[in-house]
């Protein structure tokens, strides 16, 4: 690429090769030869998992995306593990959705979301390691006549013992891939782990740092044009009409042309020729009904679920509203958070090639296969027609999952210029334009306190948006988004952690024409913020300690509780905190994983706060790469502190108003707090990491500043109260 | 048409004068180390130096650049060595997604040149890139790590 003289680590170099290679791997196709899978370069695969080299480099395959969070380096370290190969010979590669489709789904699901890398491919992906080895031991075995059973493989070396014979994975690679695969496969007890749970380096980190590593909007094509796009500001609205002469003479403009029904794009040499003609387009939008639509309009139907009579039940126990109502003390509050754009650092983007014979897409995706079925629907064309090649994210954060609304505009435009690719880049603001946003939800809770100040009955109404009836309508149950309590759940990975005698947590929903997505975090972030801020309301209503009042509602939950005490226990809760340094706390179970946080502010002028420390911890079941855990953790707070404090898209005229990180801001550097991470793994189950922690940093910073200053902020971001983070 | 000094080499670049060096770097020169994140400098992902000094191109036209030396991420390692702000980066493990982090470097780079042992306040006075994945606690270690090297 362009540093071909930098250094490289010889093991870096070929992770980084891999990685590119996987993009630009035109056409890659597998050859069904009668007994052995080759890879591109010929090398057998041993099976869909595991490619072996005669050098005996060990290509493991992933089909989840690497956007950041280290999944490509926990898998490999997963299939590695069983494997008994050397780790420093092992390399990675993308399938690509086509393949899987060829081959049956044998990589299972390429969706790179809900934290479910690693915990919901890890049985699949050690499994096929462990066969591999299996494989390779019995392979070894056979050309030197002896019973694999009295044959070991450690370090990619398969050893005989009695005769003292040695050889390596790559010399029988080629024997093992003819074998059939083993029936039963055993896979090694937790204990027996030697990389998982190590905190290896991670297989991607040098590209990154030269400049080498191609993202999707890097991507460069033999022949390719550059193509800016706007889709109409409100949503649902349409194009009425452009005058497309009026740019069509500018520099290196191609092409001008209508994209579906709601948006223009202009298509040229360069982006930046696109981009500045785009800007010079005369277009006529229909707005259609939307643009009646604003942000007071969405509060006022939100506030009116509140207290709607019908609404969604999920977790309910006892007769909460007359335990509420017959309690010594009755404690009320309603909470608000807003839309938020994903805003990750690599706006959208996709290329297209489109023939009548072949569709071709390079898109940076948290999920092939979604990106493959939007392909598919774009091009018209039937799935053995259609590629999609995943390419680096600059980021997805949930907005590069679901939705693929990119990928579809990119083939609208490839298709009416036929053999020529196309790169579709959006400018910053038509990412802000057209997000699948945070969904608006506002909460009133109720609590009743008896005498003594335990807490009888709690009431949580949820009101707002409902991610699956946007999105994934067939997943609601008797209409009902169970999306919408994660955290409150009555059992499960979003259980919630609490025993309340009399309890009642229920949804109003009131859909909004924003789309809503799926947002790192999803639902957990509001939820988290309306009951352990509410908790540490209830403890103080009730006079007593909000460590101990949870510790009283939570001895029938102890993953809960342990997680909770080990951030008090570290943070020193109940011990003196520095001169003008406050204390908050916040516990969550989502995604699979138990965590806690405790964080510690100072506030000076009533409205300047730092975030001094945040101590978090974490019981994912496994820490696969508790080094990768802790980064995950750090970089979860930035992304829900950044919301918490500073972002909010507002709705007015129907379209989102906020357009660039000047009107939505972004945590920096000096913002940053200490962060301490306690990864407590207690076995037994598979969490997630990408995202629980993100959800209590925010409750725990409020509860600091309420703790700071005696105001109880209610509504989400801070800026609207005043309030920096300095 | 302008002539630009990129990494020690002077290109012809085709463009008017009014292009953000960013463009011309990334699709003239073909370098592409160099991001587009915000185009209003905001985020830094375009960081490069240009006469040594951290400079968002997202906003420098193509012609206020003609005679300066840019360097961009791809020139910032010497005789194939990397740059000691990148050692420090590979070492401490800094990227997630990485895509901030080409611009974040360039900015280190200039401001241990400018100060070689910045103080907790320089860098929170200096480094105000945006990375949305969240690496500000590995980009603090990494800086006073390569500070120290």
């Amino acid at each position: 690429m362009l540093t071909k003289n930098v250094k490289l680590d010889r093991r870096s170099f070929i992770v980084g090769t891999a990685a590119v290679g996987a993009g630009l791997a035109v056409g890659l196709k597998i050859p069904f030869g009668p007994t052995v899978v080759r890879a591109q370069d010929g090398s057998p695969e041993v099976n869909a998992w595991v490619v072996i080299r005669p050098d005996d480099t060990v290509v493991i395959r992933v089909a989840r995306s690497e956007m950041g969070q280290g999944t490509i380096t926990g898998l490999a370290q997963m299939v590695a593990e069983e494997l008994e190969c050397d780790w420093s010979k092992v390399t990675t590669e993308y399938p690509t959705p086509g393949q899987s489709v060829k081959r049956k789904r044998v990589w299972g699901d390429f969706s790179t979301g809900g934290s479910r890398g690693i915990r919901q491919s890890q049985e699949y992906v050690r499994k096929g390691g462990a066969a591999a080895r299996m494989m390779l031991v019995q392979a070894a075995a056979e050309g030197w006549g002896v019973p694999a059973s009295e044959c070991t493989a450690a370090n990619s070396v398969i050893t005989h013992k009695q005769s003292g014979r040695t050889t390596t994975y790559g010399k029988v690679a080629e024997a093992a891939a003819k074998l059939t695969p083993p029936s039963e496969i055993t896979l090694k007890d937790p204990k027996e782990w030697k990389l998982i749970g190590k905190s290896v380096k991670r297989l991607d980190t040098l590209p990154k740092v030269t400049g080498e590593q191609v993202y999707g909007s890097d991507l460069k094509l033999p022949g390719m044009l550059n193509a800016a796009i706007k889709d109409c500001p409100v949503f649902g609205g349409k194009v009425k009409s452009f005058e497309a002469a009026k740019v069509s003479g500018l520099p290196g403009v191609r092409h001008v042309l209508q994209v579906g029904d709601s948006a223009v794009t202009v298509v040229a040499d360069t982006w930046w020729q696109a981009k500045k003609a785009l800007d010079q387009l005369p277009i006529v939008w229909d707005e259609g009904p939307n643009a009646s639509v604003s942000s007071a309009t969405i509060d006022a139907m939100l506030k009116g679920g509140l207290d709607a009579e019908q609404a969604f039940v999920r977790n309910q126990n006892g007769d909460a509203k007359a335990a509420i109502s017959g309690a010594a003390k009755k404690i009320e509050a309603v909470y608000a958070y807003p839309f938020q754009n994903h805003a990750p650092m690599e706006p959208m983007n996709a290329t297209a090639k489109y023939t009548a014979d072949f569709c071709e897409v390079w898109v940076p995706t948290q999920n092939g296969e979604a990106a493959f079925a939007a392909t598919t629907a774009a091009s018209g064309l039937p799935p053995e027609k259609c590629e999609v090649y995943k390419i680096n994210l600059g980021g997805g954060f949930g907005r590069r999952g679901a939705f693929h609304d990119y990928v579809t505009q990119a083939v609208q435009i490839a298709k009416q210029i036929p053999g020529t690719p196309v790169k579709l880049l959006w400018s910053r603001e038509e990412d802000m334009l057209h997000g699948r946003y945070h969904p608006v939800m506002q909460a009133k809770l109720s609590g009743g306190l008896d005498a003594a100040g335990n807490l009888v009955g709690l009431h949580c109404r949820l009101s707002g948006q409902s991610i699956l009836t946007a999105v994934f309508p067939q997943f609601l149950q008797d209409g009902r988004d169970n999306l919408a309590f994660q955290g409150l759940d009555p059992t499960g990975d979003f259980a919630f952690g609490y025993t309340v005698p009399n309890l009642l947590i229920d949804h109003a929903m009131r859909n909004t024409h924003v789309p809503p997505g799926f947002w790192r975090g999803v639902n957990i972030n509001q939820n988290a913020i309306f009951m352990e801020c509410f908790m540490d309301e209830l403890a103080h209503a009730a006079g007593q300690d909000p460590l101990a009042f949870r510790r009283k509602l939570m001895a029938k939950h102890p993953k809960h509780l342990a997680v909770l005490n080990a951030v008090a226990d570290r943070a020193g809760w109940g011990k003196p905190a520095p001169k003008g340094v406050h204390r908050g706390l916040a516990q969550m179970m989502a995604f699979g994983s138990y965590v806690a946080a405790c964080a510690e502010v100072s506030v000076s002028g009533g409205n300047k706060v730092k975030v001094q420390r945040i101590v978090c911890a974490t019981d994912p079941g496994y820490a696969v790469n508790p080094a990768q855990i802790e980064r995950q953790i750090a970089g979860s707070f930035v992304y829900g502190l950044s919301a918490l404090f500073m972002e909010e898209c507002t709705v007015k005229d129907g379209h989102i108003e906020q357009t660039n990180f000047n009107t939505y801001d972004s945590m920096r550097i000096a913002q940053m707090p200490k962060v301490e991470s306690i990864v407590m793994p207690s076995g037994g189950f598979w969490g997630g990491v990408g995202e629980p922690t993100i959800c209590v940093a925010a409750p725990a910073v409020l509860n600091a500043y309420f703790a700071a200053t005696g105001k109880r902020i209610r509504t989400v971001p801070l800026k609207n109260h005043g309030i920096t983070m300095v | 048409m302008a002539r630009l000094t990129i990494n020690g080499k002077t290109t012809e670049v085709n463009v008017d004068p009014n292009t953000p060096l960013l463009w011309a770097i990334r699709e003239q020169a073909g370098l592409t180390g160099t991001k587009y994140g915000c185009g209003i400098a905001q985020c830094g992902a375009c960081t490069v130096h240009l006469d040594g000094a951290a400079t968002r191109s997202c906003i420098v036209p193509v012609a206020a650049a003609e005679g300066k030396k840019i360097t961009t991420i791809e020139g910032l390692a010497t005789n194939g060595v990397l740059h000691k702000v990148q050692k420090a980066w590979v070492e401490h493990e800094v990227p997630q997604c990485g895509y901030c982090q080409t611009g974040m470097i360039m900015a280190v780079a200039a401001l241990l040149k400018d100060k070689p042992k910045p103080t907790d306040a320089d860098i929170d006075k200096t480094i105000t890139n945006i990375c949305r994945c969240g690496t500000f606690q590995q980009v603090r270690q990494a800086i006073h790590a390569a500070a120290k090297a």
